[in-house]
């Protein structure tokens, strides 16, 4: 298991330090100097030298990078270009938004897709079966930003019960923080619970016949039982290896719609970075966002190793 | 005491091609103790056969007739009574002991399960009487091998952990679908022997289905030879293999290597394939393969003869048949 | 007429129920785009203030928007920017991560570790966010929104086909021709490439789908096509604004980006019915 454990979490740094050089080159291709766009182009240029060589942009990018892997390492981000003010103070709250929406949207995705797909599964072939698996194709079909504004059409504007958008803070009051995260979440989820549906459907019907289903059925356990003690656990394997893979697109997907929400979270900070050219903030909020993947993965991997026994087994 | 009485069984599975008459007018009778093998080539209905007892036949079967176990009529039970005689008065053990066992469960709680189901034991007592089942069928340091996940065994000790969650509540009648088909040679006839053993001790009822005569010849007291999803040729194994009647039998029995054959003979077969069970011939199913065939055979349906109290046989030709035991029909 | 074998194939693409409709809104909307070029009900790039926020009617289908367009002519004539991104990105993809994920399985070793981690890198970066980068470098733009998508699909089919085109290599076919003394090249030519071309359309169809999904997310951020050319991800932008005001303005230009990729994914499906029978089995 520590074998196992280790190997995956070495994985998981060596991604991680890859993902940070691509994101480094991609910002340094940037064009655009982020003094210039700071100043306004009637600067002089000797202003924009002193602005440069302030902002450390002098040198080489070598040099850069590693004080930039090195800040974190530390615990420090640097300054924002745009706002002289700690990348972290800029991050540190649009984290609060867009990591309890992530969560909220992933938990509300797996009980649809839980719901839906053992009902389709159990009703196989049925009219229940064909009509929840036609809207799961639809659901798959819809773009979560339209979806989130039909959301607040209907439930904002029309029935009045959830705010059309902005967040109050969570100083607010919790209920009231998450009362805004609801429909952002909502819009996110049926995206992804219609996929994840799809997946548990087949992967359950999948495990059905499997010979040791037989096995249990020869027992004496009643279809329920071997449904709950045999089947899911089998079942649940592809069912999370697309979870994980889905949650890089959950996030993206978080980035598009806190748009549609009026949302202070990360996605609008890394928009918001890229107009102002501030490339500090948008390598750091882009880092982030690829760790939240990165990590997902290796839970997801552990998880693995959790539900089936034979993985340990071929990495030690 | 008659334990099974099997009358007019009738499988009919829909498929997409139409249906297909799996098992035809099938009848068993077993009694407390006795052992009956089925044999037959792969689709020839034995499969169907165990699973219809079980009460396990895929969504897509129906079947009629009547299917008694001590005098109750097993198809007209519930679902819900049906799960307490499985794994309870009736067991089985599959062919493939590989993907048999539940990879994601250690093999002790699997054998706990039938024990708490069906026995009512505690946790504990479940756990004791699981590592005494281990210890029954052979498995060493059962108290280390209760811990283990199945894919931690080799393929023979899964067969035996598969013998021990049928043994748990000591059924009535254990049903063995091809047991040792996929395993090695040499631990084929550790896992005949074990069966064999165990039946001799719990005075249960053996149902063997195999493709192999020997095995069938080896292990049981009656055989039912089965062709095309209806039974050929039923009788006592010793009279069967002392007089084989049937034109298929004696090609099965061509068919297999004998002892002391010489090196440079050619093992028989028995030329063409199983019949379409979507679309049976009208009469004998066996008409397209048989070296006796003829146009009454294509025609009707032979009837069932009885050679003795014991031995029947289903064969337009039973004079030429009996004649030709001597081995020349398949040469 | 015709050989049995393509009789056959006919005949299972009309058999299979997700081709058929997949099949019909793609040509749908490939028409919609054909005859937008030629013609469109109404106004789609000069602006008629007098007729602005029109109900729909005879002359404008479902409405104007607020500079007085046909709104039916717009969706019409996005069609054309959804299609043209969903070609370009597609075969960027297509031809650049075939060949390498081809590349990556004839030469085994390094090479194919070195491509591979590369691919997995790009999947820490999800395709709107990978492209949300790469239009920040390049700057917003149609053509720079096409080029974002087109890079994002790269790796995904590299790892497809490196993936199945490892599955073949196997084979005893190839192990034959091998054997024979072909060279790499031309086995990839010969026997890889065709026994996973079914395997990389299906994928296609659905990277499509996922490209215009893509640009209308970019468009609907400002970031992809830029006025005046009608994308229906702008369509939606505009119409958030105005949500309270006129919400169907909001509903259409979803709908439609819903419609096409509804019937990109069922022809996926149909697709991989038809051209491979054993994986639909499957599923």
């Amino acid at each position: 298991m520590s074998v196992f454990f280790a190997k995956r979490f070495l994985t998981l740094l060596a991604t991680l330090f890859g993902a940070s050089i691509v994101i480094f080159l991609v910002m340094e291709i940037l064009p655009g100097d982020p003094a210039l766009v700071i100043l306004g182009v009637e600067a002089t240029p000797d202003a924009v030298k002193v602005l440069t060589k302030e902002l450390g942009l002098d040198r080489p990018a070598l040099e850069r990078y590693f004080s930039w892997i090195g800040g974190i390492l530390q615990g420090e981000l640097g300054n924002s270009y745009a706002y002289k003010v700690p990348v972290w103070e800029l991050v540190e709250g649009a984290l609060k938004i867009t990591i309890p929406l992530a969560i909220l949207s992933m938990i509300l995705s797996v009980i649809l897709a839980l719901v839906i797909g053992l009902y389709a599964a159990a009703n196989h072939n049925k009219a229940s079966d064909v009509s929840l698996m036609g809207f799961s194709q639809l659901g798959i079909s819809v773009p979560n930003f339209w979806l989130a504004v039909l959301l607040i059409l209907f439930f904002a504007v029309n029935l009045r019960w959830l705010p059309p958008g902005g967040f109050p803070g969570w100083e607010e009051g919790i209920w009231k923080g998450i009362r805004s995260l609801i429909l952002p979440a909502l819009a996110l989820a049926t995206v992804q619970g219609a996929i994840l549906a799809r997946i548990t459907r087949s992967s359950v019907l999948e495990v059905f016949r499997e010979d040791y289903v037989r096995t249990a059925r020869a027992k004496g356990l009643s279809q329920r039982a071997t449904l709950w003690t045999h089947v899911l656990r089998n079942a649940l394997i592809p069912v999370i290896t697309v979870m994980g893979l889905q949650f890089a697109n959950l996030l993206a997907g978080t980035v598009v719609v806190e748009n549609v929400f009026h949302l202070p979270g990360l996605g609008s900070t890394v928009l918001k970075a890229i107009n102002n050219r501030d490339t500090i903030v948008v390598e750091n909020v882009v880092l982030m966002l690829a760790g939240m993947v990165v990590l997902t993965n290796f839970i997801v991997d552990l998880l693995y190793a959790v539900i089936d026994p034979r993985l340990k087994a071929h990495d030690i | 005491m008659t334990l099974l009485d099997v009358r007019n069984l009738n499988i009919t599975l829909q498929t997409a091609m139409g249906e297909a008459r799996a098992v035809r007018d099938l009848n068993i009778t077993l009694k407390k103790g006795e052992t009956l093998g089925i044999v037959g080539e792969s689709g020839c209905g034995k499969s169907m056969t165990a699973l219809a007892l079980m009460g396990l036949l895929p969504e897509n079967a129906t079947t009629s007739g009547e299917l008694l176990l001590s005098g109750e009529d097993l198809l007209e039970k519930s679902e819900k009574e049906m799960c307490t005689i499985r794994g309870n008065r009736m067991a089985m053990i599959f062919q493939e002991p590989m993907t048999s066992l539940n990879p994601v469960h250690t093999v002790g709680r699997q054998i706990m399960e039938p024990l708490r189901l069906h026995r009512g034991l505690s946790k504990k007592e479940a756990f004791e009487e699981a590592k005494r089942l281990l210890d029954r069928v052979g498995i060493p340091n059962p108290s280390e091998r209760i811990r283990n996940h199945p894919h931690q065994l080799s393929g023979g000790q899964r067969q035996r952990v598969m013998i021990a969650l049928a043994l748990s509540c000591s059924p009535d009648i254990l049903i063995a679908d091809e047991p040792t088909t996929a395993l090695d040679v040499t631990i084929q006839d550790q896992i005949l022997e074990l069966i064999q053993t165990l039946v001799d001790e719990e005075g249960m009822s053996l149902v063997l289905i195999s493709h192999d005569l020997g095995v069938i010849a080896e292990n049981t007291q009656k055989v039912m030879v089965m062709y095309g999803g209806t039974a050929v040729e039923t009788g006592s194994t010793d009279r069967i293999f002392d007089e084989l009647t049937h034109p298929y039998t004696q090609g099965l029995f061509a068919a297999m290597p004998k002892i002391g054959m010489g090196r440079n003979r050619r093992l028989t077969t028995i030329p063409g394939t199983v019949p379409d069970l979507i679309n049976l011939p009208k009469g004998c199913t066996f008409t397209d393969r048989c070296p006796l065939a003829s146009e009454k055979c294509g025609g009707a349906v032979p009837a069932r003869s009885q050679m003795n109290e014991s031995h029947t046989v289903m064969c337009h030709h039973l004079d030429k048949a009996i004649k030709a035991r001597g081995g020349e029909l398949y040469q | 007429m015709s050989n049995p074998a393509s009789q056959s194939f006919a005949s299972r693409c009309l058999k299979s129920r997700s081709f058929v409709v997949g099949g019909t809104i793609t040509l749908i909307l490939l028409c919609c785009a054909i005859v937008s070029l030629f013609w469109t009900p109404g106004e789609v790039y000069n602006i008629v203030i007098t007729d602005r926020f029109k109900a729909p009617s005879a002359d404008h289908w479902l409405g104007t928007d607020q500079f007085g367009r046909d709104v039916f002519s717009m969706l019409m004539t996005g069609t054309q920017n959804s299609i043209t991104v969903g070609v370009v990105a597609v075969s960027i993809g297509l031809f650049a991560g075939v060949s390498l994920g081809l590349y990556a399985s004839a030469k085994r070793g390094w090479t194919e570790e070195l491509i591979m981690r590369f691919s997995d890198f790009s999947f820490a970066f999800p395709a709107i966010l990978s492209a949300i980068m790469i239009t920040a470098i390049l700057g917003p733009g149609g053509v720079n929104s096409i080029i974002a998508i087109g890079i994002y699909n790269v790796p995904v089919f590299a790892r497809l086909t490196r993936g199945s085109a490892n599955s073949i290599w196997a084979r005893e076919y190839v192990m034959a021709a091998r054997a024979a003394g072909k060279g790499k090249f031309r086995i990839t030519i010969e026997h890889i490439l065709p026994n996973i071309l079914s395997i990389i359309v299906v994928q296609a169809t659905i990277q499509f789908a996922i490209a215009i999904l893509a640009e209308a997310a970019l468009s609907y951020l400002g970031l992809g096509t830029q006025p005046p050319h009608p994308s229906w991800g702008r369509m939606l932008n505009e119409a958030q604004t105005l949500m309270f005001l006129q919400p169907m303005q909001a509903v259409y230009p979803g709908a439609a980006i819903a419609l096409a990729v509804f019937g990109l994914n069922l022809l996926g499906d149909g697709l991989r019915d038809v051209l491979d029978p054993r994986l639909s089995r499957k599923r």
